[in-house]
Formats: C-alpha cells, structure tokens, sequence
C-alpha cells in the first residue's frame, strides 16, 4: 500500500516510461547513435543522416503494412513479395507502356494479391500469417513465369523514381516527399478516422466489435488491399533506390519490417501500438545495421547481434508497458 | 470403426491422395520404381523432419519459425565434426548433435516463458540468431558425413534372412524416418508430458488451473522440436555429405505440410502423421510436374495455390461446422 501512495523513485520513472513508450525507444535511438559516433567519430554528419533516412524509409512503409495489419491481430507475410513484383513489372513494362501507365499497371498484381489475401481472410476465416504465406508462394512462382516472357526486352528503372529513391535536393531525401504525407495520414488516421479505430477494434476483442455491428469482412478486405497498396509503392520506392530490379528486390526487408513494428510496440496479438513506434523501430533497425557492419564483424557474429538485439528490445518494451 | 474412421478422417483422405498420387506417378512415368521411390523418399526426408518438428509446437499452441535455422546449425556442425572423424566417433557426433538440438529447442522456449515476448517474435530473432551460429561454424558448404551413415538412408531396406524380394521395394530413408520419428514421439504421446502438450496448446488457462506446469510443457515442446530438427539437420548432412550454412527452404514448407495435415494453427488437434504426410504429397506432385515436363516456376505456383485452397476449404468447413 505504501508503494502506491508513495512510489519510489524508479517505479515512478518505469510507471513513466510505461505511459509514454515512445520515450525509451528516442533514447534507444540517440543511444545507438552516440555509440556510432563513439565507435568511429565524426561519421554522424548530414550526409551520414540523409543516407540513414533514405534507407530507413523503404523498410518503414513495409512496417506499415505489418503495423497496420498487426493491429486486427494479423500480419502480412506477402508485403516483401507483393513490393518485389510491383518494382519488377513496373522496370519490365516501362519500355512498352511508359512511365506513368507502367506505374499504374504494376499496382493491378498488388491489388489482386491483397483483395485475394483479404478474401481468404474475410470470408473463409484462413489464418492470416498462412493466407499471406500462400499467396506470397502463389505470387513468387508467377513472378518468376512472368519473367521469362519479359527477359528479351529488359528494364528500366525511371527517372522519377531514381529520384524519390535515391535522389537529394538541399541534403534531405527526396523521398520524404513521400513519406511525410504518408506517415501523417497514416498516424492520424489510425487514431482519427472510423477505419482506424475499427482496426484496434477488431484486434482489441474481435466478438465485441461484430457485436457492436462492425462488418468485420469490410475491414478485413479493405485492410490487406491497402497493406498491398503500401506494398506495392514501397517496392517502386525500393528499386529507386537500388536502382537494380530483381526477383528478390524486396524480400531481405521482410522480416526486419515484422520486426521494426514489433520493436516499435505494436502487439502482434492486435489491439495495441502505432505508426509512430514503428518508425522509430526502422530507425532503430537501419542505425543497428550501420553499426555492425562498421564493426567490421563476421556475417554470422552480425545476423547474431541482429537477432538478440531485437528481442531484448522487444522484451525490456513488453516489461515497461506491463508494469503499470 | 466408425469413431476411428470420423477422428482420422483427415488422415485417411491425406493417405489415400498419396496412394492415388504414386498410381498417378507410375502411369505417366512407367519407369518410376524403386530408385525413383528411393530418390523421392530420401529428398523429403528433411522436409518431413522440419514438418514433425513443427508440427509438435503448433499442437502445443505454438510457432516456431526458426526450423530452417536449427537444421542449418545442426547440419554443419555434423559435417564439421565428422570430418576425419573415425565411424565410432561419428556415432558420437551424432549423439552430440541430437543434444544440441534439444538444447537449441530448450532456449527458444525458455526465452519465450521468460522474457514474456510472443513466441512469433522469439523464434524470428532467434531464426537470425540460429542462422549466424551456422555461418561461424562452417562459412561455406563442407565437412563431410560418414559412410555408414550414409547407407543408412540410401536404397532399399534388406534384413538378413529374409529374401531381397520381400523387403527391398521400402526404401531405407522411409523405414528411418518412421523409426527416428515414431521412437520419438510415439512414447512421448503416451506420457503425461504429451497429454500436457495438447492441453496447454488447445487452451493453456484451462490446462495451468487443472495443474499442467505449462512453462516446463513449453519448454519441452521446444526442445522437442529443437531435437527434430537436429533428425533433419543430420538427414541433410548424410543425403548430401557435406553440410551447408544457408537455411533450406524448409520453413515455408514445414508450415504448409502442418497445415494441410490438420493441424488447427492455435494449437491443440492434429497429430504428426498428417503433417509428414501432407508434405510427402507436395514433394510427390513437384515431381509428378517435373515429370510432366511443366515449368518449374509453375509448379510453385501449384504449390501456393493447393496450400490456398486448401486452407480456405478447411476454414469454409470449419465455419460450416460451427453453425
């Protein structure tokens, strides 16, 4: 009893941290980058700060997808796939459609992948971490059919978008350009809009909100459209970047995106987290990925480090956002 | 009857799909016999050892995703100790091996019930984790594996006295796997400990407040899925001699064998035969396309699309029954 009127020190700073979990990640964040500066001074300059963010924002908008689904209690293990095909037949169709008509149809393969994800969910109630899985499989295979009819004309990555990915004005990323608006829209519309608390709803207690009349098939299926979507302008982002279409562009990204929203505090369960978190868990991923490879360590001591340091954070979160 | 037929239903049907798809298989390939039976046994032994591991911790309410990982770990360190190893030692390794497994299984559970954190987003940074330890060990494929281990798994089974016609058409790797498999699971069904398995995995709550210990059951279930794939590691290591760093792609195919075998994802319902069973009929029909002479590429295609299917047709039934 005297803990609770009087709280020491400590449980008043964890109670705290557990209030505002964003904290503890900013100090995770600055931590790492002091450790960087540390390690090897005066790599942390604008330019180093651009690059981060440039890299950084690829594997944020893939989070989103995991961040978003995440939140109804599932995951989108199709979101690498989807961006891949996305980014391959927007490279291979620009030299017959053009530009903006490649752009268009290569988002088609993206929808149909998610209304199909969202379908099976929906309606046949498949678990989402095996629907996504199988029409990821579905979607690689077609993928690599597609390619051989496509090998004779090659590909080319637009200028727009080598620009948006990897292009600089003023020493800031273009492809803030993207991101801003979409991580405003995405962090209000969570908390703001009706889709958005729909979405904790459904996560929250599933029974309770069909219960309340939400039609939960409605949000299901325009739930992995959208992931797909996401997906699908991450992968045009991506290969802007690496400015080097391939069957496996976007695949190394997926699991570090499951794991930058789980370091950002969205429950895998459903019904807890945010945007927000997530992409300062990118962040947290990226600047990690910089540090080890300085280190100049083994492959093995890294993918090592990678994986303990993601559940460690993860487990110190889920401790700080129990206690209170 | 009736009972063992309603409660097994899945499994007869998966069953009798493979007998229809070896028919199939004879028909459009007349010379399919016994070393096409032996090739195609010994090909899925990994995959049904990453299927049974996976298989144990689902029905425990699991998922373990770093299958892949463990068989990577436990391959090359098999390969790398038995380099220049004597047969006697390699008996060793093989020992050795299996405990490593078992312990590698222990720790992903151990980590899971105390660090609180889902078992999803464990065994995803321990499937990097796992991942690193194989490449310390061996950077690149090597080592080698020994010559009687070797023949354990390759051609047909001959027992001395009776007459090769009589048991040679059973590949050698079938009899393995059943043997490996069934010694350990069939007597940890029969305990105390398997019967905690499905309790805590079809609703842990109900199973703590009847006195189930659910950690330590976790943490078994693991270990046994961690000894598992340790059976697959080792099959890769003596079907192909040497041992490889990079994962196979034994996690997305050990997931979809547990879930066309009826395994319910949650936990609880589903034994290992199904699973082992469904994987063998996705390695049956990738061969029966090869034969066709289909697209490789299409045949994944296939693959996902039957996974889908199936899937959806299992939830359209699940629903139907609910009503």
């Amino acid at each position: 009893m005297r803990d609770l009127a009087q709280p020491t020190p400590i449980k008043r700073l964890v109670r705290f941290l557990g209030d505002n979990p964003m904290i503890p990640l900013i100090v995770l964040l600055l931590g790492l980058i002091g450790l960087l500066e540390v390690l090897r001074p005066g790599i942390v300059n604008e330019r180093w700060i651009a690059n981060t963010i440039k890299f950084a924002i690829p594997l944020a908008m893939l989070a989103a997808c995991q961040t978003l689904t995440m939140l109804t209690g599932g995951i989108d293990l199709s979101a690498g796939v989807v961006a891949t095909i996305a980014a391959f037949v927007m490279a291979t169709q620009v030299p017959h459609l053009g530009v903006p008509l490649a752009i268009a149809v290569s988002l088609v393969p993206a929808l149909l992948i998610g209304l199909l994800n969202g379908v099976g969910i929906a309606f046949f109630r498949v678990h989402p971490l095996i629907m996504t899985l199988g029409t990821g499989l579905v979607g690689t295979g077609i993928l690599q059919v597609y390619q051989r009819s496509v090998i004779a004309s090659g590909s080319v990555v637009p200028e727009v978008l080598g620009w948006l990915g990897s292009g600089r004005t003023w020493g800031v990323p273009n492809a803030l350009v993207l991101f801003v608006p979409f991580a405003v829209v995405l962090i209000i519309g969570q908390r703001r809009t009706g889709f958005g608390r729909l979405l904790y709803a459904l996560g929250a207690n599933p029974g309770a909100a069909r219960l309340s009349g939400v039609r939960a098939w409605q949000v299901y299926i325009a739930l992995y459209v959208l992931s797909a979507l996401i997906a699908g302008i991450t992968g045009l982002l991506y290969v802007g970047l690496i400015k080097a279409p391939s069957l496996s562009l976007v695949n190394p990204l997926m699991l570090p995106s499951v794991a930058a929203a789980v370091i950002g505090g969205t429950s895998i369960f459903g019904g807890r987290g945010g945007y927000g978190g997530t992409i300062l868990g990118a962040l947290i991923l990226t600047v990690l990925g910089t540090m080890l490879t300085l280190l100049q360590m083994p492959e093995g001591v890294r993918r090592i480090l990678f994986g303990a340091i993601i559940l460690a954070v993860t487990a110190i979160y889920i401790r700080l956002t129990e206690s209170n | 009857m009736r009972r063992i037929l309603s409660e097994n239903g899945w499994v007869i049907g998966l069953a009798a799909m493979l007998a229809l798809l070896l028919i199939f298989t004879k028909m459009i390939q007349p010379q399919f016999g016994l070393s096409g039976l032996d090739s195609l046994s010994r090909a899925v032994l990994p995959f049904a050892f990453a299927t049974a591991a996976m298989a144990v911790v689902v029905i425990a309410g699991g998922i373990d995703l770093s299958v892949a990982s463990m068989m990577a770990v436990t391959s090359v360190t098999a390969a790398l100790l038995m380099q220049g190893a004597g047969d006697v030692a390699a008996a060793g390794v093989v020992v050795f091996v299996l405990l490593l497994g078992l312990a590698m299984g222990a720790l992903n559970g151990a980590l899971i019930v105390v660090t609180r954190v889902p078992d999803i987003v464990v065994t995803l940074s321990m499937l990097f984790v796992w991942e690193g330890v194989a490449l310390l060990v061996l950077n690149a494929p090597g080592g080698a594996a020994a010559g009687w281990l070797k023949a354990m798994i390759v051609g047909g089974v001959t027992i001395p006295g009776v007459p090769d016609g009589m048991t040679a058409w059973l590949p050698r790797s079938t009899l393995f796997m059943a043997l490996v498999i069934g010694a350990i699971w069939l007597p940890i069904r029969r305990s105390r400990l398997g019967l905690s398995i499905y309790a805590i995995g079809s609703d842990a709550n109900a199973a703590f407040r009847s006195g189930v210990p659910v950690a330590r059951t976790r943490i078994a279930a693991y270990a046994i899925c961690g000894l598992l794939s340790a059976c697959g590691g080792l099959s890769l290591t003596f079907s192909t001699g040497i041992g490889e760093p990079i994962p196979g792609p034994y996690l997305l195919a050990s997931v979809a064998g547990v879930v066309l075998g009826g395994v319910v994802l949650g936990g609880g319902r589903g034994g290992l035969l199904g699973p082992i069973i469904a994987v063998v009929i996705l390695r049956l029909v990738r061969l029966d396309l090869t034969l066709l002479a289909v697209d490789p590429n299409v045949t994944t295609i296939i693959e996902g699309t039957i996974m889908v299917v199936v899937v959806m047709l299992g939830g359209l039934l699940a629903a139907k029954g609910r009503h």
